[in-house]
């Protein structure tokens, strides 16, 4: 009987099985990040410990860093104790930092496999549950908590249980102007947000073999809101043309070696999975989110799920949060902030499509500019990511037709930083998650959807079909 | 108010038994609801420090003062639930970030352990890093746990991990959790860093076996 790659790289990690049944897993990359680790490193220091391989361990600062006008020391006191802990941590533990101050910062989830650090074959931690994102390039991807971090830095090494494998299928193909985004959110919409727990989902079928890296990266950085703390991909030509060249690939000889490596990791034809579901693609249509997490969902245009039925507590408290009712439509709903960033869609893909829509909306005689009273940001991944937009013309055509172009960082995902919402806003949202107070303010609500949809949202100042935007008159 | 208790979550060097967790027992703190994410149970902006102290306090921050203004009483500030050491909760709670402020501002609060439906992979670990139980109860037994801790605010609760059982008043439900973890608690062995550092030579050979560990300078594929 064959293996899946989950099992094949979990092996090979293998240090031990641990006496309470767990098994101690060899970490090959290690992430890090300003919030997750200053109590990881003081635990550390309170014990007298060392980090033990501090080559495999890189760090940049992303949820705190302002926008926009950035000067030390920060103006929030917090987030500067929290920038300066990781610049003294990092420096006393030889561990490289993607700086801001070099201009090299920038979301962790777009700085490892942006820089070739994220590789197929490998474990993968970060203490940021969208660590799952690196499971792209078949790896084996999972957030940990913080005493998890202070474990990796003191052994790399961590305590794990092993998870069940689900074979996730989705076969045929995509419309037109249905994206990763809707895959993954109609996943979720389809499994629920709890089906993933105690499982690694493994994204297979033709849908995601023909993604990009980018749309893979999407879809498994959303495998943990369906519950999967791992999702992943088979590595494939791909994969490996994604990598070649970067900064920390291998190179020659050595680029040979690996590539055999990364094959020999792939699933077996004869595996076995745990479970499998299969979907089909064509019944996929864009997905808008609704509620308070992100498996409350409808196609754009549908109407809105019934109060009663299933989960009936959780819905009322959805639909009172969000200012919804049953029975009405989702789409022509004003919104007043259009976020795209994130490191579900924070790339120079999911800018290069929006910028895209703007040249077709102006080519066709259209309107392509933020429609009064939206707040839109555009806010690159990472420096990189913002210097490909400046490069390719797309940041300019964001910025002509009203977009907030911002420096890098996770901004308007969360409320960690200077950018949020304000009172009840209602966001157009690329991020992840949709759940009470994530952007920031108590009362601050969340659609999300892919970066297409949240530019015709900015552009219309409703919610919209993007595929309607070119019907209709000027 | 506040009645966090800021025990020490930290991890200095306490004996096992210290750390032991076979029997947590106190009052209860019922929170109805399935889906409870960790934004919720410690808004993102309370992380923004270096040290875990002082989040016992802001537990459920947004989603009390949410229903103060409507005039309603969170159960995190119900004076009669002041104390209470259990919370019960419903299905897949601490789903979302994998933030261990989580479990450590329930911790600080004052609670000792969690009874519920089910429990978001990433939070349960944390759980098992600061010492937090988390144990499951079959549907029908939590809504008959949820019914008596919600009438009875005074009653008694204990969770017992060696028999796997939960008392509630007069009445004992089983609970259910990985065996892994149910160890670790037991025995006080839940931290894990000096355990994983006993195999430091076994590390070093998986290291060494591992292609990319030598940027694939040499083939070391089987
Ligand atoms: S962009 Fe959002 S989800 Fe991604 S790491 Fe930053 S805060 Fe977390």
């Amino acid at each position: 009987m064959g293996k899946t790659l989950y099992q094949k790289v979990f092996e090979r990690h293998t240090v031990r099985q641990l006496p309470s049944g767990q098994h101690q897993l060899f970490v090959g990359l290690h992430l890090i990040h300003e919030v997750t680790t200053p109590q990881a490193f003081s635990m550390l220091e309170e014990r007298g410990l060392r980090v033990a391989y501090p080559e495999r361990t890189f760090a940049t600062v992303d949820h705190i860093i302002p926008t926009r006008g950035l000067t030390r020391p920060l103006a929030d006191p917090e987030a500067e104790a929290m920038l300066a802990a990781l610049e003294r941590n990092v420096e006393a533990s030889s561990i490289r930092y993607f700086s801001q101050a070099r201009g090299e910062n920038g979301i962790v989830h777009v700085l490892g496999p942006e820089r070739g650090l994220t590789q197929p074959g490998m474990t993968i931690c970060c203490g940021d549950s969208h660590t799952s994102t690196h499971g792209a390039f078949g790896a084996i991807a999972f957030g940990i908590g913080t005493s998890q971090v202070r474990d990796v830095l003191a052994t790399q090494t961590l305590a794990v249980t092993k998870l069940k494998v689900r074979r996730v299928e989705l076969y045929g193909r995509l419309a037109r102007g249905v994206y990763a985004k809707d895959v993954a959110l109609f996943l979720i919409a389809k499994l629920g947000v709890q089906a993933g727990v105690g499982y690694a989902h493994e994204l297979a079928g033709e849908v995601f073999e023909r993604f990009s890296m980018e749309e893979r990266m999407t879809v498994c950085n959303m495998s943990v809101e369906g519950g999967a703390r791992v999702g992943y991909v088979q590595p494939d030509s791909t994969t490996y043309d994604y990598l070649e060249g970067r900064e920390f690939s291998p190179r020659g000889a050595a680029w040979e070696r690996a590539v055999r490596y990364w094959e020999s990791t792939r699933s077996d034809a004869d595996a076995r999975y745990d479970d499998v579901v299969r979907f089909d693609a064509s019944e996929i249509e864009p997905v808008v989110t609704w509620g308070i997490h992100p498996g409350q969902s409808i196609p754009v245009g549908g109407t809105l799920p019934a109060e009663n039925g299933q989960g009936r507590e959780n819905l009322r408290e959805a639909y009172q949060y969000m200012q919804l009712e049953p029975g009405r439509p989702l789409a022509g709903t004003p919104i007043q902030v259009a976020f795209i960033g994130s490191c579900t869609n924070g790339r120079a893909s999911d800018f290069a499509e929006v910028a895209e829509l703007i040249l077709a909306l102006r080519r066709a005689g259209k309107r392509a500019t933020v429609a009064p009273g939206v707040r839109a940001l555009a806010v690159p991944g990472s420096q990189a990511v913002r210097a490909e937009l400046i490069q390719r013309g797309h940041a300019a055509i964001l910025t002509e037709a009203g977009f907030d172009l911002r420096e890098p960082g996770c901004s308007m995902c969360l409320a960690m930083n200077p950018d949020r919402l304000e009172g009840d806003e209602l966001c157009a949202s690329t991020s992840n998650r949709n759940f009470k107070g994530r952007q920031g303010s108590p009362r601050g609500r969340t659609l999300l959807m892919s970066p297409v949809m949240v530019a015709a949202a900015a552009l219309t100042g409703v919610v919209t079909d993007a595929r309607r935007l070119m019907e209709g008159p000027a | 108010m506040s009645h966090a208790r800021e025990d020490s979550a930290t991890y200095d060097a306490r004996t096992a038994s210290e750390l032991r967790r076979a029997r947590i027992t106190g009052r209860a703190l019922p929170l109805l609801g399935d889906d409870i994410d960790t934004d919720r149970i410690i808004p993102a902006r309370f992380l923004r420090s270096v040290v875990f102290e002082g989040l016992g306090e802001h537990a459920f921050a947004d989603d009390r003062a949410a229903l103060r203004a409507q005039g309603g009483l969170h159960p995190f500030d119900d004076p009669a639930r002041a104390g209470a050491s259990l919370l019960v909760v419903g299905h897949h709670f601490g789903c979302g970030s994998s933030r261990e402020h989580a479990p450590q501002a329930l911790y600080r609060r004052g609670l000792r352990a969690i009874v519920g439906g089910s429990f978001a992979e990433i939070f349960f670990g944390n759980c098992v890093s600061v010492g937090l139980p988390c144990a499951q109860l079959s549907p029908a037994d939590l809504a008959r746990v949820f019914a008596l801790t919600s009438q009875d605010a005074s009653l008694e609760l204990s969770l017992d991990l060696t028999r796997r059982e939960l008392e509630v008043g007069a009445e004992r439900f089983p609970v259910s959790l990985p065996e892994a973890a149910r160890v670790a608690w037991v025995e006080g062995t839940w931290d894990s860093t000096a355990e994983l550092a006993s195999a430091a030579e076994e590390t070093r050979r998986v290291a060494r076996s591992l292609p990319y560990m030598n940027e694939f300078l040499t083939e070391t594929v089987d």
